[in-house]
Order: C-alpha cells, then sequence, then structure tokens
C-alpha cells in the first residue's frame, strides 16, 4: 500500500514521462528536418502536377474541412466543381502504379496510419483513379458550336 | 446538412429573376447549361414517363444498365437474392379479369411529398430542389426506416462491403440506397438516365426522361396530351415518376 506523498510522486512521474512523449512526437510530425528520427515518417511520391489546389501548408492541416464542405455542396445541391472534389483528390494523387490512393505507400493511406487516423471515405467511394472512362461530359450543341468557332482549340 | 437560409434566399431571386426577365425560354437555357458551380434549382423538375405498352416482357435491359451504371454488381455479394440491391426492377402485372398481361419498371418515384423524407430521423434523406429523392449516405445510419416507409419498395440496404464502386456512385455497407434518376448525369447534362438510354437503344422506347417544369419538354408535352397514371396515386405523393397503359 502506497502512501499518499508517495502517489503523488508517481503521478507526477507519471505526468512528466507523457509529456516528454507528446512533445518528441509533436516535433518530429510531418516535418522532413526530422529524417533521421527513430518514427518512421511516411513516404509517398507525388507525379502529377506542379502544385495542389491550396497550399501544401494549408492542405496538410485543413484538407478534411475542404472535402467535407464539398461534400455537402456536391450531394445537396448538385455543385459538382473540381477543386475541393475528392474525385479530383484521388485523380492527381493516386500511385501511377496501383492507380490507387490505398496501400503501404498510398498517398492517403501512409500518411493516414503514421498519424493513426481512420480513414473513412474509401468504404463508399473508389480510391482508384479514373475509375470510370465515362468521366467526360458528350459535346452537345453549345459544345459544337464552340468547336466549330475556335476549331477545338481551347 | 441543409441548404442554409442565405442560399435558400438566393435560389429563390434568382429562379424569380430568371422568370421575370424572360420567362420560358431564358429558363430552358438555363437548364441545358447548369455550369458545375452552379446550385440546382427549382426551376427544373425531372421527372420520368413509362410507357408500359411498349415495355416489353422478359426485357430488363433497363436494369442491366442500371447495374452497369452505378456499378451494382450481385455477382459480388454473398446474401440471399432478396437483400441484394435494386434500384429498379421489373414487376409483372396480369388484369385477373381479362387476363392482360404487362411488364413495368418500378423504380424510386422520386415523390414531392416523400414519407422517405418525412420518416428520416438524421435529415440523410432528402429532396433535391429539382425534385430528385437522394440518400446523402454520409448522415445516414442505415436505419431503415425509410425503407419501412416507401410505398413502392424502392429503397435497399447495403449489407455487405462493396468494392469496385463507380467514382460517381459511392456506395457502402451500412447504407440506405435507391435509385437516383442518375443525378450525375443530370448534373453534367446528359439529359438522359441510364435506363431511358438503355431502353431506347434496344428500340423500345418505353421510358422518357425530361424536365416537366419545361413546356417545351417532351414528356411535359407528352402528360399534357395523354392520360398518364402514377403508382398509388390516392396517397397523394405527387411522384415525379408517371406511367402509360397501367
Amino acid at each position: 500500500m502506497l502512501r499518499k506523498s508517495q502517489k503523488f510522486a508517481s503521478l507526477l512521474v507519471l505526468l512528466a514521462a507523457v509529456g516528454l512523449a507528446t512533445s518528441s512526437i509533436a516535433s518530429g510530425h510531418g516535418d522532413e528536418k526530422h529524417d533521421n528520427s527513430r518514427v518512421p515518417l511516411p513516404k509517398h511520391s507525388i507525379t502529377k502536377g506542379d502544385k495542389c489546389v491550396e497550399p501544401t501548408e494549408v492542405m496538410r492541416k485543413s484538407h478534411m474541412e475542404f472535402i467535407l464542405h464539398h461534400r455537402d455542396k456536391t450531394v445537396h445541391q448538385g455543385i459538382r466543381t473540381k477543386q475541393h472534389s475528392l474525385k479530383n483528390c484521388v485523380n492527381c494523387h493516386a500511385d501511377p502504379e496501383t492507380k490507387s490512393v490505398l496501400g503501404k505507400d498510398g498517398f492517403c493511406e501512409s500518411c493516414h496510419t503514421y498519424a493513426a487516423v481512420s480513414i473513412d471515405c474509401f468504404s463508399c467511394h473508389t480510391d482508384k483513379a479514373n475509375a470510370s472512362k465515362q468521366t467526360m461530359r458528350p459535346i452537345d450543341a453549345i459544345g459544337q458550336k464552340v468547336i466549330a468557332i475556335t476549331g477545338g482549340e481551347k | 446538412m441543409s441548404v442554409s437560409r442565405r442560399d435558400f434566399m438566393a435560389m429563390g431571386a434568382a429562379a424569380t429573376a430568371g422568370a421575370a426577365i424572360a420567362p420560358g425560354i431564358r429558363l430552358i437555357e438555363l437548364a441545358q447549361a447548369k455550369s458545375p458551380e452552379e446550385a440546382v434549382t427549382a426551376a427544373q423538375r425531372w421527372g420520368l414517363l413509362i410507357d408500359t405498352n411498349k415495355c416489353n416482357k422478359g426485357c430488363t435491359s433497363c436494369v442491366d444498365a442500371c447495374h452497369t451504371e452505378n456499378g451494382i454488381d450481385h455477382e459480388q455479394l454473398k446474401g440471399s437474392d432478396a437483400t441484394k440491391p435494386q434500384w429498379i426492377r421489373k414487376v409483372e402485372v396480369k388484369d385477373p379479369n381479362t387476363g392482360y398481361e404487362h411488364s413495368l419498371p418500378v423504380m424510386c418515384q422520386h415523390c414531392q411529398e416523400p414519407p422517405c423524407v418525412d420518416v428520416c430521423p438524421t435529415g440523410a434523406s432528402f429532396k433535391r430542389a429539382d425534385g430528385i429523392v437522394l440518400v446523402d449516405r454520409h448522415i445516414c445510419i442505415g436505419c431503415r426506416y425509410c425503407m419501412m416507409a416507401c410505398p413502392y419498395k424502392a429503397r435497399s440496404f447495403e449489407h455487405e462491403d462493396i468494392t469496385g464502386q463507380k467514382e460517381y456512385a459511392p456506395r457502402g455497407k451500412g447504407t440506405v440506397e435507391s435509385c437516383t434518376m442518375c443525378v450525375h448525369k443530370v448534373d453534367r447534362g446528359d439529359g438522359t438516365t441510364a435506363c431511358a438510354e438503355a431502353c431506347a437503344k434496344e428500340g423500345h422506347n418505353a421510358i422518357l426522361f425530361g424536365d416537366l417544369n419545361d413546356p417545351k419538354s417532351e414528356i411535359a408535352q407528352t402528360v399534357r396530351s395523354k392520360a398518364t397514371r402514377r403508382i398509388r396515386e390516392d396517397l397523394n405523393l405527387d411522384n415525379s415518376v408517371r406511367y402509360i397503359g397501367i
């Protein structure tokens, strides 16, 4: 049976240990300078495009908010802009070999595994880029006119 | 989750402005050229007209096309046939007095007074401004009240894990799903649904898709000139799917 003072002391030690552990994790998180850290950093290659739809730092912190906001607009109001759409994320960030954002080195999964945050998106949404090739809208009457005027150039 | 008050006011203002500046034609032009950043409005009301006289018994091309379009693969599922998702099914009916038999496709009837929306405890079941009834599976908890409330047996519960979804038709275990009137095609401006397309390809032309609010559309002109009926009209649900020959 521990005495009161002993109990207090052990609690302090425990708190200090927890604090130390979290601070070391926090300093290593997502920082390329800490490549020699004992904590393995998520590795993924970005093959497509020069930059993301928002600055990298903003995306790292707030990508889930962009997707959440966009999903409600898409489902309820039929707004289907590309900028913050999940489909666009997947199409750009999918591994060129596996064509997926999941898997050990997949863009989404590697980071989420590292941060121990589960992703719900892909229990319903496909994780594959260009899962269907019929994404282009067929050329309508307006489109035909535009092609006739411009000769099909952008 | 729901449309904010400000958005709602803006939508109403936009619809009124469109109607006031140049009634009729202007609205049609807007309907065809909805850009991706525009929200859907009540200016359109999408509907289907099914001519059961043209629908062939035994033909399932609309059902097959729906499955292909929306990535529904019954082979992938292990459960019994009774629990497999059916967004559209063929129903065979017979008049016992005359012996007259015919078959018709039945899908979500996209009611304007939808019982599924009334009973949904989370607001997942909702009606879009343009009349399409959908399930927001982000907030569906899979309670299946809507399945019990639907008089048309139009909704299915997804019992199993699904892979190989189409990118425009996300589907997953633990949520309820039903005919979306090919909402991705509607928003893209295809002006048709997978079932209507397949039916026309077979040469039957039994399914007609269009905007019931557009007086110049084929569907609006047909419902104005021919006698059409809705299934269970006595319920006064104001369905967007109408039938000829039942």
